[in-house]
């Protein structure tokens, strides 16, 4: 690991202003000479994989509990971007009326892990690619732009199908995007000029031509916290994997239903493991939307949610396996006790 | 050592307490004892390349160091502090071999900086053991055999209480969820789970 200078910021402004003292020009944020330390669980591994470089750290922890608010208030659930993900996971309130927010988090990383990771730099983990997180592959225009995809035509069994352009392949690891992505959540971030509030699913960037931009947050912007309007009781997460625990997901559902008499009222659904953002399958929410729920329907919706997708050698599998979620995720959403 | 370093002293000649104190004179090159670092006023470092103070209280012991601020709490306990019980499997946070307490929460010792760990209690596998009497997780793992090279288990025991703890072991199914962040490549997995079993009761009573 490389050195880097230290400090503690003691409160929100005293982080904005640490952080915003790093001009990155035009830059991605994820270069950017100063980086935030909440957690630690993305950062610290990549810059002992000499992955992220930073020349100074600002600890922003202290900003626990001011930002560690949960709130179940008017039927909005407001989540502070400090909050670790194993107390989410655990919150009953949060399990019964947002089953599919607490399973997201259950289901990701491990006990500690979860016991560490912010809300906030969970959305923001990098990709799990082996030749982005390995320097000793030249090639990757996420890492060093220009220089290539070493993905492409390496093994690529666990990259994305969606979503992916020529540059950039890379899976979007996180499941706890997809239930937000899929609630129509908000996120707010905060900066020198204060708090401004965006939909969720502008936070992401796709790659296109510029797989080392992420995000749209700013240097000296931090999210500060999410908020999902109205109660989800009939949604689940449906996670598909190598393993069976501790494993990222080849494919996810992040399903939200609301149903009445069988007749499908609202329906959202978010796919993970096999898209390179956090990703809303908005076309197969239309289709399902004023019908009467049966299996034929859910596999009608499936089909739509991977029209579009593209494979490369090795991951052709994530199509037929994703739509297979989708379906049995829906299913499952369909048929829970609530 | 001084006895901030020694944070129990062991009456029987063992591996460990002969490791610790040969190694004392090498192994706390930039131990500082007056560096005023017991406040709680947490540095700044501008200049990398300087060593900082940090002090770390593990098992109820105040250590002062002064350390380079890459230094992970892992690398605190067992390079600067001479607790060489938690482990280093993969140094990146996906083995579990390093999980140790901090205020009374699992988490990842490799993946911790010392700096930001000042201020909190830490325990680490040295510190469960009340004098000779092994804490009932640690006999479990004896009474069912819950290991065979061993390397994994201060990570698994660590794990396992705080598992008990927050209500994660009522079944095998919810154990085997739960205890997946410790990886153990002799696979005494089935024997850990019924280590978990064992030892859950008398902790949630105790």
């Amino acid at each position: 690991m490389r050195s880097f200078a230290y400090q503690r910021a003691a409160d929100p402004s005293a982080a904005i202003q640490a952080l915003a003292a790093a001009d990155a020009g035009n830059n991605p944020l994820t270069e950017a000479e100063i980086q935030p330390l909440a957690g630690g669980t993305t950062l610290l591994d990549l810059m002992k994989l000499d992955v992220m470089r930073p020349r100074a750290i600002v600890d922003i922890n202290p900003l626990s509990p001011a930002w560690a608010t949960v709130s179940l208030e008017n039927g909005n659930l407001r989540l502070g971007a400090m909050v670790r993900m194993a107390d989410v996971a655990a919150n009953p309130e949060i399990q019964q009326n947002y089953p599919v927010v607490a399973d997201s988090l259950k289901l990701a990383a491990s006990a500690q892990l979860r016991n560490m990771a912010t809300l906030g730099g969970n959305v923001l983990q990098r990709t799990r690619c082996t030749y982005f997180r390995d320097v000793s592959y030249e090639a990757c225009n996420k890492r060093n732009p220009g220089s290539g995809c070493a993905a492409m035509d390496g093994f690529n069994r666990t990259h994305a199908v969606l979503g992916t352009s020529d540059k950039c392949i890379a899976t979007y690891p996180g499941d706890f995007a997809q239930a937000l992505i899929a609630l129509d959540a908000s996120v707010d971030i905060t900066g020198k000029s204060g708090t401004r509030t965006i939909p969720f699913a502008q936070l992401h960037k796709a790659p296109g031509d510029t797989p080392q931009l992420e995000t749209m947050l700013m240097p000296g912007e931090l999210i500060s916290g999410f908020t999902i309007r109205g109660r989800w009781p009939r949604s689940a997460y449906l996670k598909v994997r190598d393993r069976r625990s501790y494993e990222f997901a080849l494919a996810s559902a992040a399903i939200a239903l609301d149903v009445q008499d069988g007749t499908v009222r609202d329906a959202r659904i978010a796919l993970g493991g096999v898209a390179t953002q956090p990703w809303r399958a908005r076309g197969a929410e239309a289709q399902l939307k004023g019908q009467k729920f049966d299996d034929a329907l859910a596999e009608r919706a499936a089909e739509t949610a991977f029209e579009g997708a593209s494979a490369r050698r090795h991951n052709e599998f994530k199509i037929a396996l994703g739509k297979r979620v989708v379906a049995r995720a829906l299913h499952q959403a369909v048929t829970m006790e609530i | 050592m001084d006895d901030k370093t020694n944070p129990r002293s062991l009456s029987a000649f063992n591996r460990r307490s002969f490791l610790a104190g040969a190694a004392g004179g090498a192994m706390f090159p930039l131990a500082a004892r007056a560096a005023g670092s017991a406040t709680s006023t947490i540095p700044s470092t501008q200049d990398p390349t300087l060593p900082v103070p940090v002090t770390l209280r593990v098992n109820g012991h105040d250590n002062s160091l002064n350390i380079d601020a890459r230094t992970t709490v892992l690398d605190a306990l067992r390079e600067h502090i001479g607790l060489t019980g938690s482990k280093k499997g993969c140094d990146h946070g996906q083995c579990g071999a390093c999980t140790v307490l901090i205020e009374g929460r699992r988490v990842l010792s490799c993946l911790t900086l010392a700096l930001s760990a000042q201020d909190h209690e830490i325990t680490t596998i040295e510190g469960l053991s009340n004098g000779e009497r092994l804490h009932p997780m640690q006999q479990a793992f004896i009474d069912h055999d819950a290991f065979q090279c061993g390397y994994c288990t201060p990570g698994q025991i660590m794990s396992a209480i705080a598992c008990v703890k927050e209500g994660h072991a009522n079944s095998d199914e919810d154990i085997r969820e739960y205890m997946s962040g410790n990886i153990c490549r002799c696979a005494a997995y089935p024997n850990i789970v019924a280590a978990v079993k064992q030892a859950a009761p008398e902790i949630l009573s105790g």
